[in-house]
């Protein structure tokens, strides 16, 4: 267990770097010199005062120089400063990783809920079936975006029940978080009906029920366990794609996430903080796929 | 299987047909008419005008044919190198297998679209496209999704290659001398054609979803090129004006990719001849 741990984290590390020294080359080509930007701002600014600036902030070196120059000031904790909303970037990048944990973990916690409920329903009622395999289709193929936009019209706009956008409350996280889990539940309904439905069939479901266990302790205690294992190898497939759709949530119902302050910072010609932003969400990502491994490890100790 | 052809068959027509439809209505899509907004549907315009004066059924046939067009182009181009890199992954074996992979295992467990919202904001006159025009946003685009794309192809074609080459008529066509090339292509390929197929299905209705969401963003597709994605965008700000406008584009995404799983899904359930 520790060395796969251990390994994992290293293997974080690694793409992590490597994610970090492209997205570096990639912003370097990217238009928008932030020198430049000063002097479209200030005419007064003379092109020695420009050669002055660039000498003073480094930009002059070559590509490896800064890109060593930066990588060790953040490994030192030293994130810089966000050009788009005057702070430092540090204090942005918290506050933002709260808000977004806060909508996935909700979103996560109900599309498995109510995923493995419409799958259990679907393999103990074999008759709902076919509605819950529809449901399930609907919901892969449904654009999580489009699905927002509906929500927003008919119940902020038509009914005028929720807030169409936001932060702060309760009230402010139920339509992006119905938006989030609706587009992630197929997967887990369509798995755990199936893996109810072998589960079922196992020769200890028999021996439960012949030893007098009611339904509800054999669907419950001996049949759901056992079809935990394989939606956690799901949960941890799908933590990329549910921190995707956590940014276009974000983006439609205004929550003041990671996936937004991505989006703002790429859209504001921030690349410093867009980067920073980047990677803080991709080893978020990667740590969450470990967590899901290694509760799959401590489920089913049979799996190496 | 069949729902799924029927569905991409009616877009695939349809977008086809858009400039016969231009033709038969009458009106330029991409000519606003400033006295003819937010017009309910009519004989004349049967799903009625955007906030432009323009017609949203002739946007939306136009919007097919841009979506689809970088949906397939992405799905091939992602098929092809998926395809290429599985089978030699399968086919080395070993040290470059492990690297293939590595790589593959490294981009899947990234977040995609954080990264794609960043790579799409690279300027194309960087490599040389001219900035602004539609074609060289949806070659962009398209290049950006494949290089996405070719991961979930190239593990389900590494697998199924792995299992071929470990057949008999592969041992025995070595035996008798064939070329590795000739093996490969002739013997191994033909049985992937069914990994392949789906992985295609799937990849053109996932690459048509991912140029919806960054259209939808700003980020693909600019106006006023239509596309469904910036349709969706433009209607998010007018949900009090004109509601409905909000339908039409998504419900054209959701047949579009709905008709791509069904024809996956199909595919998957032939019995391997």
């Amino acid at each position: 267990m520790t060395r796969l741990i251990l390994s994992r984290l290293a293997q974080i590390a690694i793409t992590a770097a490597i994610l970090s020294f492209c997205a570096f080359l990639l912003i370097a080509l990217m238009p928008g010199d932030p020198i430049d930007l000063a002097i479209a701002g200030d005419p007064r600014l003379t092109s020695e005062d420009a050669a002055r600036l660039r000498a003073l902030h480094g930009l002059d070196q070559p590509m490896m120089a800064r890109y060593f120059a930066w990588a060790g000031a953040v490994l030192e904790g030293r994130f810089g400063h966000s050009r788009l909303f005057a702070q430092p970037v540090a204090a942005l990048l918290g506050p933002a990783l709260l808000s977004s944990l806060e909508l996935l973990g909700l979103a996560l916690v109900l599309a498995v809920g109510i995923g493995v409920s419409l799958g259990a329903l679907a393999a103990l009622r074999p008759r709902a079936a076919p509605l819950v395999q529809a449901l399930a289709l609907l919901a892969q193929a449904m654009p999580s975006f489009w699905l927002g936009i509906l929500l927003i019209i008919f119940f902020a706009v038509h009914l005028g029940w929720l807030p169409a956008g936001g932060d702060g409350g309760w009230r402010f996280l139920i339509l992006p978080v119905a938006t989030l889990c609706f587009a992630h539940l197929a997967a887990y309904s369509r798995h755990s009906a199936a893996a109810l439905t072998t589960a079922m069939e196992e020769p200890h479901i028999r021996t439960a029920r012949a030893k007098g266990a009611g339904e509800h302790a054999v669907i419950f205690r001996h049949a759901l366990p056992n079809a935990g294992v394989p939606l956690l190898t799901i949960a941890a497939l799908d933590a990329g794609a549910l921190v995707s759709g956590a940014l276009i949530t974000e983006t439609i119902f205004a929550r003041p996430g990671m996936g937004k302050l991505i989006y703002d910072a790429v859209m504001g010609n921030d690349f410093n903080l867009a980067l920073l932003a980047l990677l803080l969400v991709a080893v978020v990502t990667m740590l969450a796929t470990l967590a899901a491994d290694l509760a799959q490890r401590w489920l089913d100790p049979r799996i190496v | 299987m069949r729902v799924g052809l029927t569905l991409l068959t009616a877009l695939a027509i349809a977008a086809v047909s858009a400039p016969l439809a231009a033709l038969y209505l009458g009106h330029d899509p991409f000519l606003p008419d400033l006295f003819k907004r937010f017009e309910a549907p009519s004989a004349l315009h049967p799903l009625g005008t955007d906030e432009l004066g323009r017609d949203t059924l002739l946007r939306l046939l136009y919007g097919a044919r841009v979506s689809l067009t970088v949906g397939l182009i992405a799905a091939l181009a992602a098929t092809s190198i998926g395809t290429a890199i599985g089978l030699i992954a399968a086919w080395r074996g070993g040290f470059w297998d492990a690297v293939l992979m590595r790589v593959a295992d490294g981009l899947l467990a990234l977040p995609a679209l954080p990264l794609l919202v960043i790579l799409a904001a690279l300027d194309p006159a960087v490599v040389g496209l001219p900035r602004g025009e539609a074609t060289s946003d949806m070659i962009r685009i398209a290049v950006l999704l494949a290089a996405f794309g070719w991961v979930g192809v190239a593990r389900l074609v590494r697998a199924t290659a792995l299992s071929v080459l470990a057949q008999d008529f592969v041992r025995a066509a070595r035996a008798m001398g064939v070329s590795e090339v000739r093996v490969l292509t002739r013997h191994v390929l033909p049985q992937l054609a069914a990994p392949i197929a789906i992985a295609t299905a799937l990849a053109v209705g996932g690459a048509v979803l991912a140029e919806s969401v960054l259209s939808f963003l700003g980020l693909g597709i600019a106006p006023p090129a239509p596309s469904w994605g910036n349709m969706l965008a433009n209607a998010q700000e007018l949900v009090f004006q004109a509601p409905l406008a909000a339908v039409w584009p998504g419900l054209a995404i959701l047949f579009t990719v709905l008709g791509c799983n069904l024809l996956a899904d199909g595919v998957s359930r032939r019995p391997v001849r």
